[in-house]
């Protein structure tokens, strides 16, 4: 209970909160959207660079496993959230294939939140981790859009919607830092550090106040997505987050890091794959997606996902 | 006075990822030129992919009443079912007509 209360009083996640609140109110706060796209290069930068300076210095045996779970990862959780989407939560095959897009694909923040959560517990983490996120990126919008087109629900671009997943900004910027950041090594990153390091977190927390404003309107929709989908918001989380855990743990992670893989497992992308799956999927309903992922998926583990995972961690690495 | 001549302006406003494909649809139909503004708004349609992300995108385009009309059906048989998207015409006055036929 206690690690709980630890995980929530944070600056980030009470921005986040402060947003969901200041939506309720029907206050007249925004993040200009100038603003909120500008940060968010910001962000995806920072962590592309800062995972590239450490790829900088890891010898590549030590990516392979880790790299190859992640990627496993990415084609296994759209299949469960597919299947449990169709059979519990009732959706037809487009909507469900929307979903599990999204619970296929990662959510930055959730791996942020997740970095942060391990980092106060005193806990290490590999700097590497930036480079998983983008191998997760992209795996689970595709393995999902194939159910789509299985059951004859494509009625829009694949070609369109590759495209929206590859260029989009969230991979060309992680991607791009990652590369940025390997070919420099931390020696020649030294001069940008100030800029991308020390305001970083104050950044966030801006990011997270457009977030909670963002969700909260979401949560306003929550009852029209029908129990089942709610249980199943919360569900699918603890399952893929368990299992990235246990992977991570396999794949000789240490903790901290099994903690970050479990939470990148469990969340739900809300930047890349809405813009992919309404250009490839246009019959299907972004309430349910959007739902699940931002209002529902999201906050789930802000609270409860990552102490969740960090538990499970020093469980799991106990046994192995 | 210079001279004035009637054309039309077709207005689309339509989901922020459709931009690119408005763009080249109403190019390939024949308009010359066109202007994109972001605009916000509440219709029929209930939330879209794109809403927390950014507004939607209204593009205008000067045509010719037979161009007007290939964009509207075209508009309407590829966007109406799936997206939210409108689309109306209306006649205008311009200076210097040649600028956005022939």
């Amino acid at each position: 209970m206690n690690a709980l209360a630890e995980n929530l009083i944070s600056p980030v996640v009470l921005c986040f909160v402060l947003g969901i609140v200041a939506r309720w109110v029907k206050s007249d706060l925004a993040v200009p959207e100038p603003v909120y796209q500008g940060l968010s290069i910001y962000l995806l930068l920072a962590i592309g660079l800062k995972g590239g300076s450490a790829l900088a210095v890891t010898p590549f045996g030590e990516l392979l496993l880790p790299g190859v779970i992640t990627l496993l990862l990415g084609l296994i959780t759209p299949v469960s959230a597919y299947f449990l989407m169709r059979r519990f939560g009732r959706l037809g095959v487009e909507d469900a294939a929307a979903v599990a897009a999204h619970y296929g694909s990662v959510s930055v923040v959730t791996f942020l939140a997740a970095v942060e959560a391990v980092k106060r517990t005193g806990a290490e983490t590999e700097g590497y981790l930036p480079a998983l996120v983008a191998v997760l990126e992209v795996p689970g919008i595709i393995v999902a859009l194939l159910f789509a087109s299985g059951g004859g629900g494509t009625k829009g671009s694949w070609r369109k919607a590759l495209h929206e997943v590859v260029t989009g900004k969230s991979i060309v910027l992680l991607l791009g830092g990652l590369l940025i950041g390997a070919l420099c090594g931390p020696a020649k990153l030294v001069d940008v550090q100030p800029f991308f390091a020390a305001a970083f977190k104050g950044a966030l927390c801006i990011f997270m106040i457009e977030l909670g404003l963002a969700a909260g309107k979401r949560l306003r929709d929550a009852g029209k997505a029908g129990v089942r989908l709610l249980v199943l918001g919360c569900v699918i989380p603890v399952l893929h987050g368990a299992l990235g855990v246990f992977a991570g743990i396999a794949a000789g992670l240490s903790p901290g890091g099994a903690v970050v893989l479990g939470a990148m497992a469990g969340s739900a992308s809300y930047i890349a794959a809405p813009a992919a799956v309404r250009v490839a999927l246009p019959g299907a309903n972004p309430a349910y997606y959007l739902t699940l992922a931002l209002g529902i998926t999201f906050p789930f583990n802000l609270a409860i996902g990552i102490p969740l995972f960090q538990t499970l961690a020093k469980h799991f690495d106990s046994w192995l | 006075m210079a001279l004035r001549q009637t054309l039309r302006k077709v207005t689309i406003i339509a989901e922020r990822v459709l931009r690119d494909d408005l763009i080249e649809l109403v190019k390939a139909k024949g308009a010359k030129g066109w202007t994109l503004a972001m605009v916000e708004g509440e219709g029929s349609r209930g939330i879209r992919a794109s809403e927390w992300e950014g507004r939607n995108v209204q593009l205008d385009t000067l045509v010719s009443p037979e161009v007007a009309d290939t964009i509207m059906d075209e508009v309407g048989s590829r966007y109406f079912k799936d997206w939210s998207v409108i689309v109306y015409v209306a006649d205008v006055e311009v200076l210097r007509k040649d600028k956005y036929v022939g």
